[in-house]
């Protein structure tokens, strides 16, 4: 029987009925405390250290602390310590601040090139999706969860649905796969997937490079799907070839048949035209309200759409490139990755940000950082007025110093435009690093198909 | 964990859809490294609003696609210490959904009509072992899946539960698993 890439991974990992193997465990600081104390508490040991990895992102400042005894907010600093405390005890690699392998938990496994095709890949982070671009099943737990993998390098798991997102046509200029996915989440909305493991498909997607596939898979739990998955390809294998942890040889031949069979049957699919895309703008507060760029605030068409545009201060009718604003953020898990740096920075170049505007590059990690800095990214970037930071979670989430004012108005390439996500009462707009680049230099949004800055 | 089996009392309405985690408990509450002590942050922002009312009940009925967002089970915990047993709700996202059962805080799924009605009753009874919840004069049906209600009734330890099939796990690894990454040699 034809099957799926989902149907493949999970197949070769079933333990017991019920009970999926781990490949591959990434932890870190915020939803991990509380799950290593157990293990304390029950005497039990970490069963797998050597598939277990953590590093220090949430929390984490980025003005270029290199050491946790550095991080001036008490409880952020005492997390980052319990985590390298937690690591030390029980045998796990941690990179935490002051290693040039520390960043953004998404960024870094791709990165080193521990996450590879056809493993099951966990962490206690909603946004562990993203590692689905490489072909690998990969999904966020809770810290009950963590607490069961460190024990037992298993997951107890129902076998979810599956649902195929085949994209036709193609992408057009200056449409990137932050729209792509900003668009299937208005179109099936932020519960559309719930239940379903989400495979992406079409040459829209293999014309995607492997920065593109990871934005995409990253915010499939946005649209409420469990994982994001992309059947492996040479992008992909090119991708892994030669990063510490990756095998040498690969094996292709193995990796080349993580795709699905023809014929295969999925529960649920849909068909997304990918040339009537453009770039896409969100307006409330979430990830579902969204309109193309040339497109106006909608009329609510229920309560929540109506507190919506209240907390976000916005009048239905408003063109979107009315909407002006006060702070520019790229970075995030979603976007702060070398390729999204590029893109940005050659949309800057030779620009200055509007003075209304503060903005503010926080690379995804150290290995990041240092790329954009050989390139000379980081000149461009603060030439034009940017905020050069250290790698982390930083604005996305605003646990660390670095977060929106009430009222303020952000452009951010993260993942989330909930209420009070980059601050109590920040007003957040998601939008792809092009699309922030220049909206931090026209001080609004701008369609950068047409934008001549 | 506390086996969990008759849930009975009031129900506290938070009529909206989409209520993600960042709602149910801000991100500045997560720098704690206990387990403990969330729910006087519950709904933090929310709670501060003009006619913003959620008592403590047993039982929380609510929207579509509740607890959408991060996968913080800080938010299931800050529910349960505020003193909630059980939530209703048309839909659940997954990893909440997930987080709540593992804590013994019980997710009950009913058809949005019924969600009104039990709204409207204000005063419930659920039965997870003949998954029955009771309100208004109507007794109704819920699905859960087995192995989870049964872990549920009986309060049974996740892990523990796991160990016991430590042989398959070790069978899976001397025959089964695949060759590296190994992280700590990276």
């Amino acid at each position: 029987m034809p099957k799926t890439l989902f149907d493949k991974i999970w197949d070769a990992h079933e333990v017991a009925e019920g009970l999926l193997y781990v490949d591959l465990h990434l932890v870190h600081e915020v939803t991990s405390p509380q799950a290593f104390e157990s293990l304390r508490l029950a005497g039990r040991p970490v069963r797998r250290p050597d598939r277990t990895l953590a590093t220090a992102d949430h929390n984490v400042p980025t003005d270029g602390s290199s050491a946790a005894a550095q991080i001036r907010d008490r409880l952020s600093r005492v997390q980052v310590e319990t985590l390298e405390r937690n690591c030390r005890e029980f045998g796990v690699p941690v990179y935490s601040l002051g290693s040039e392998r520390q960043g953004i938990v998404h960024v870094i496994g791709p990165e080193l090139g521990v996450t590879q095709p056809g493993m099951t890949i966990v962490c206690g982070d909603s946004h562990t999706s993203t590692h689905g671009a490489f072909g690998a099943l990969a999904f966020g737990i809770g810290t009950s969860e963590v607490e069961h993998v460190l024990a037992t390098q298993t997951l107890q798991q129902r076998k979810p649905r599956s649902m195929r997102i085949r994209y036709e046509g193609e992408l057009g200029h200056g449409v990137t796969a932050k729209d792509l996915v900003l668009g299937t989440i208005g179109r099936i909305g932020v519960d559309g997937g719930v239940g379903h493991v989400i495979e992406y498909a079409g040459p829209p997607i293999e014309r995607l490079s492997m920065e593109g596939r990871m934005t995409v898979c990253n915010m499939t739990i946005e649209g409420g799907g469990r994982a994001g998955m992309i059947a492996p390809d040479d992008t992909t294998f090119e991708w892994v070839e030669g990063r510490e942890a990756a095998p040498d040889p690969l094996p292709l031949g193995e990796w080349r048949e993580l795709r699905s069979d023809d014929g295969a049957r999925f529960d649920t699919e849909v068909v997304i035209d990918a040339s009537a895309l453009s770039p896409q703008v969100t307006w409330g507060t979430t990830p579902g309200m969204v309109v193309d760029v040339t497109g106006a605030v909608p009329e609510p068409s229920h309560e929540g759409e109506q507190r919506a545009l209240d907390y976000m201060a916005l009048e239905a009718g408003t063109p979107m490139s009315e909407i002006k604003l006060d702070r520019v953020f790229i970075g995030s898990c979603t976007n702060s990755r070398i390729g999204d740096l590029r893109e940005a920075a050659e949309v800057v170049k030779g620009h200055r940000v509007a003075s209304s505007v503060n903005a503010m590059v926080v690379p995804g990690s150290q290995r990041v950082k240092a790329q954009a800095e050989a390139e000379g990214l980081d000149e461009v970037f603060r030439a034009a007025g940017f905020d050069w930071r250290s790698a982390g979670c930083s604005m996305c989430l605003g646990m660390n110093p670095d977060i929106a004012a009430p009222g303020e108005r952000v452009a951010s390439t993260s993942n989330r435009n909930f209420e009070g996500r980059q601050g109590r009462g920040a007003r957040s707009h998601l939008v792809s690093p092009k699309m922030a680049a220049a909206a931090a230099i026209e001080g609004r949004f701008v369609d950068i198909r047409t934008w001549e800055g | 964990m506390e086996p969990v089996r008759l849930i009975e009392g009031a129900v506290s309405v938070l009529d909206r859809d989409d209520v993600d985690t960042d709602q149910i408990i801000p991100k500045q509450f997560l720098k704690r490294v206990e387990r403990t002590g969330f729910g006087e942050f519950l709904f933090h922002d929310w709670a501060k609003q003009p006619g913003w009312e959620l008592p403590s009940n047993p039982i929380l009925a609510t929207g579509r696609n509740f607890g959408c967002g991060s996968s913080r089970e800080h938010a299931p915990w800050a529910l349960e210490d505020y003193g909630f047993e059980a939530i209703v709700a048309p839909s659940f996202a997954d990893i909440f959904y997930s987080n709540c059962t593992k804590i013994g805080l019980l997710p009950v799924v009913l058809a949005e009509d019924d969600v009104r009605d039990l709204m409207a009753a204000g005063h419930a009874r659920i039965d997870l072992e003949e998954q029955e919840i009771a309100f208004g004069g109507r007794q109704l049906q819920f699905e859960i899946d087995p192995e989870t209600a049964r872990r549920l009734l009986e309060g049974l330890d996740d892990i523990g539960v796991t160990l016991q099939q430590l042989d398959a796990i070790e069978r899976y690894e001397a025959e089964r698993e695949r060759t590296g990454p190994v992280t700590t040699t990276v």
